[in-house]
């Protein structure tokens, strides 16, 4: 019923034709973009990989073996687990986790004060300042990193000539630039909707607060955090979920035994021409994402509404 | 419960850069006064309160509060709290948890501060409600809610910055009489911002009424009223009618002006500039609308002014009759609706008079809004 009249409302506003257009085209992007790739996903990641002219036939059937692999590997016994791609799958999502909390960190005093200077000219240029390494390509951007990180780069160069070390740190090996690359990658969507929330806290909460003698800490505790808890929670999301998804990062500033679950992914859609098999990987991995996320959200009862403020 | 703390504004002034917002305000407040600040906007009333809570360093001069400076001392150190023009209650918090807060910083239990907070909301008419979040009450119980979030803390002084502006006419009144009586029983110091004149007048002991950063005058409400002290205050507080003349003969507290289209006028010279104005002097009458009535003409009496007709508006309990004397110079008189008929004087030049004590008569300056 409410549904309805939503709609009845939204062709009366735009008119039948332009309403449908814009109907179709939310159609067409749902239908086309998001819901029928993962369909075939999927659909692909419960068959065999068989060769082209076997597609279609009597042994064209659904198995499980795909997801069996990523627990068992390639042990038909199902004695021994996967344990070098369970690892690395364990390894992602912790990492990524830890992605998440270090920009949550660092982007929340600076959100605040973003926040709280409104329109202020020095805080307009900070937000333009950080907004334009973003127009560079994400690809280019690693690679910057990688060379700022890399044996005689810019860090280890400066690291030697204030005499802080003597032989250049392996940055790239230790996996620090790699969460460094990662931490950087998607900082903004953590800081933007941040500083969304916490521009629009009214500034009297906090002197009220302050009048009743609250410290700063409690102030934080008490009033600012709960009112940006939407904003955190959808910048976590999004940071979590593309870390974890992330490929050009951990491609570029991984360390050579390294491995972001990605890659697998990867590997087999790429490498070993597995389609089926990539397609399982990828589907645990979004499951997986998407019940982290939504048990985060739970536990901090935040709800998806809020997320889309 | 504390009472009784004075308030004292030393030669004040608070600069924003260049911007004086308060130029040397001198206010000495009583002890468990209801004290207003009252001025149009942008005349830097919340800016005074800023400076008393603590928000804000004066630029220059002393605020003291029960007779100690309070220069140094943080908003949370002093024994005020503050009611913000737009309450700013916490909106994620619970009605006990915001009342109680100001306990909550100090450490309470969970069980006293529940148990402070159901009295206070006895005592504001709210009681079982504590479990409500904010947006769930109206402007009215919100409001009171503010009120006592800010007497929890057991201040001394407090605070409020415009807090009825908000509501509707009928609840504004209805809270202007609550205030007064929370204020009576509580028994501290009240200091109150508005920029509505009946309010002021309504609820206060004393009131202070600014202009653009300057205080004119600060009394009581019928002397503000009968006595204004300047231009600005006679034409802001209430209504007048205002004869622009020069001076032209004074004895002791009464002075006669020679007003320009309406000839010779005699009133009482506002108290704070007996002695000080002399004949020829540039200067502004002011007689109220219901301080006006029909009467015979009498030059020799210089309280009679003659005027026609324009329009007559019957307002209820009232009648505001719009006259146009010599000149162009607009008169507008009131009288109490006895029943009398009025009708049918348009068009007809009538004799207007007043009592000379019921006029006030001071230098020329500026008035309010225009
Ligand atoms: N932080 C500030 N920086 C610069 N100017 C300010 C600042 N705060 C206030 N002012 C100026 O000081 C003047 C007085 O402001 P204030 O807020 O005290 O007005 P007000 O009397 O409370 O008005 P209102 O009734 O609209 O609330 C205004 O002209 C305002 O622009
Ligand atoms: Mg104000």
């Amino acid at each position: 019923m409410k549904k309805k009249m939503i709609f009845s409302e939204f062709f009366r506003n735009n008119g039948v034709i332009m309403g449908s257009a814009l109907m179709g085209l939310v159609g067409f992007w749902l239908i086309f973009l998001v819901i029928l790739p993962q369909l075939s996903m999927l659909d692909y990641s419960f068959r065999f990989n068989l060769p082209p002219a076997d597609v279609g036939t009597a042994k064209d059937v659904y198995t499980l073996s795909n997801y069996e692999h990523l627990l068992y590997g390639s042990d038909k016994t199902h004695a021994t687990f996967n344990t070098v791609d369970l690892m690395v799958f364990v390894r992602t999502i912790i990492a990524a986790i830890m992605v998440t909390l270090f920009n949550i960190v660092l982007c929340y005093p600076l959100a605040y004060f973003l926040g709280q200077s409104k329109g202020s000219g020095l805080a307009r240029l900070l937000v333009v300042l950080l907004i334009i390494p973003y127009w560079i390509n994400e690809i280019l951007r690693a690679f910057a990193l990688r060379i700022i990180f890399g044996d005689s780069g810019l860090l280890n160069e400066t690291l030697m000539l204030l005499h802080l070390t003597k032989e250049p740190i392996d940055f790239i090996r230790q996996d620090i630039a790699l969460y460094a690359g990662l931490g950087y990658a998607y900082i903004l969507l953590m800081l933007f909707p941040m500083y969304n929330v916490i521009e629009s806290l009214d500034r009297n909460q906090i002197e009220a607060a302050r009048d009743m003698g609250a410290s700063w800490t409690r102030i934080h505790r008490r009033i600012v955090i709960p009112h940006a808890k939407p904003g955190i929670v959808s910048g976590a999301t999004m940071v979590f979920m593309l870390s974890a998804g992330a490929l050009a990062a951990p491609q570029i500033l991984g360390g050579p035994s390294s491995l972001w679950f990605t890659q697998l992914v990867y590997q087999w859609f790429n490498d070993s021409l597995n389609w089926q098999q990539g397609a399982a990987y990828a589907i645990v991995l979004l499951i997986s994402t998407i019940l982290i996320v939504l048990t985060v959200m739970r536990i901090f009862k935040v709800n998806m509404g809020d997320i889309g403020k | 419960m504390s009472s009784g703390v004075a308030v004292d504004l030393e030669n004040v002034w608070i600069k924003f850069g260049d911007f004086v917002a308060v130029r040397e305000a001198n206010v000495n407040i009583n002890g468990g006064d209801f004290f207003s600040f009252l001025g149009p906007s942008g005349c830097g009333k919340t800016t005074i309160l800023r400076a008393v809570s603590g928000f804000l360093e004066p630029s220059d001069g002393r605020v003291l509060i029960g007779g100690n400076n309070m220069a140094g001392i943080g908003p949370n150190k002093r024994p005020t709290a503050l009611i913000f023009q737009n309450l700013a209650l916490f909106p994620l918090m619970k009605i006990w948890e915001n009342i109680s807060f100001s306990m909550e910083v100090a450490g309470a239990s969970a069980k006293e501060r529940r148990k402070r907070a159901d009295e206070l909301l006895d005592m504001i008419a709210l009681e079982g409600q504590g479990d409500k979040l904010p947006s769930e009450l109206s402007g009215g119980q919100k409001q009171r809610v503010a009120i006592a979030r800010a007497l929890c803390a057991n201040p001394d002084v407090l605070l409020l910055d415009e807090p009825l502006s908000a509501l509707d006419l009928k609840l504004r009144q209805h809270m202007r009489t609550e205030l007064r009586e929370i204020q009576q029983r509580v028994g501290i110091t009240f200091i109150y911002i508005t920029h509505d004149q009946g309010e002021a007048l309504t609820m206060s002991d004393n009131v202070a009424v600014m202009k653009a950063g300057v205080i004119d005058q600060i009394d009581n409400g019928h002397e503000i009223y009968d006595r204004p002290a300047t231009p600005f205050v006679a034409s802001f507080v209430g209504e007048n009618n205002v004869f622009r003349g020069k001076i032209s003969q004074i004895s002791g507290s009464e002075a006669v002006i020679s007003s320009n289209r309406s000839g010779e006028l005699r009133a009482q010279i506002t108290p704070s500039q007996v002695g000080k104005m002399n004949v020829g002097d540039d200067a502004m009458m002011f007689v109220r609308p219901e301080a006006l009535a029909l009467g015979e003409s009498d030059p020799a009496s210089k309280t009679t002014v003659s005027a026609k007709v324009l329009n007559e508006e019957f307002e209820g309990a009232s009648f505001s009759v719009f006259l146009e004397g010599d000149g162009g110079k607009q008169i507008k008189m009131a009288m109490p609706n006895l029943g009398q008929k009025l009708e049918g004087h348009t068009g007809e030049t009538l004799s207007v008079h007043y009592d000379a004590n019921n006029a006030v008569v001071m230098p020329a300056g500026e008035l309010a809004s225009e």
